[in-house]
């Protein structure tokens, strides 16, 4: 388990790619695996445009019942989101995509968790189990 | 950053996607495919993703504006080689490409351009 730096364009690709490993390696099928990474790409580029960059721990994790998954966290620094609700509706954005990104990445994982605080940064937390 | 090249066979551009794709990268593509077009008159542009194991919001919006914008041109657009897993995650993530068509795969996107069965 390592954080993975967050500060441009490469490194989103560089925490798909790691995601994707740890999800194959979490015997997951390729559908999760993918809703997995795609989840992680939304997340990724958040931090990067959003946040102003910061880091991704990328971990493999067993459930109490003893399943496998992976879970990465992304923190940041960045001003926050003052408005929760609004950044989680779809179709809301404030920058040049389809406001899908933190919509549609809560809705591919089956665990999702965001922390903010307005001026001090962002954190979310996101897992897939292998089913 | 990474290219990715398009090439001209008869009056259709052909783009084979072979690298993971960063932002910058599809970004470029957008401008590269609208300067072709121009130049060239294609009437054209099937973008084949066979390899592409991911389409996130970001990706899926600009392959959607390649589709639109294309059509300013007078050119189709057709989208190539989804893999199943990438199709199943893009309808879950909410995204609609509008502005392109799909095919299963290149010949039979080049028969959707050419106006056949």
């Amino acid at each position: 388990m390592e954080d993975l730096p967050i500060r441009a364009g490469d490194d989103v690709v560089r925490v798909r790619q790691q995601v994707r490993a740890v999800a194959a390696a979490a015997g997951m099928s390729l559908i999760d695996q993918t809703k997995a990474v795609t989840a992680a790409s939304e997340l990724a580029r958040n931090t990067l445009v959003h946040g102003g960059g910061g880091a991704a721990r990328i971990e493999k994790v067993t459930s109490a019942a003893g399943r496998a998954g992976v879970r990465v966290a992304f923190e940041d620094s960045g001003p926050g989101i003052t408005d929760l609700d609004l950044a989680l509706t779809d179709g809301w954005s404030t920058g040049t995509g389809m406001g899908l990104g933190l919509s549609g990445a809560r809705r591919l994982v089956d665990e999702f968790s965001l922390t903010t605080e307005p001026g001090s940064g962002t954190t979310v937390v996101m897992t897939k189990w292998a089913r | 950053m990474e290219r990715v090249p398009i090439l001209k066979i008869g009056s259709t551009l052909l783009v084979s996607i072979q690298v993971d794709l960063q932002d910058q990268s599809v970004q470029q593509l957008q401008e590269d495919v609208a300067e072709r077009i121009a130049a060239t008159g294609a009437k054209g542009v099937i973008i084949d993703i066979t390899a592409v194991e991911i389409v996130d919001s970001f990706i899926g919006r600009m392959l959607s504006m390649i589709g639109s914008m294309s059509r300013l041109f007078d050119a189709q657009t057709v989208l190539v080689g989804m893999r199943p897993a990438v199709a199943i995650t893009l309808v879950e993530l909410g995204l609609t490409l509008d502005g392109v068509q799909t095919a299963l795969n290149t010949e039979k996107g080049l028969r959707l351009l050419s106006g056949g069965p």
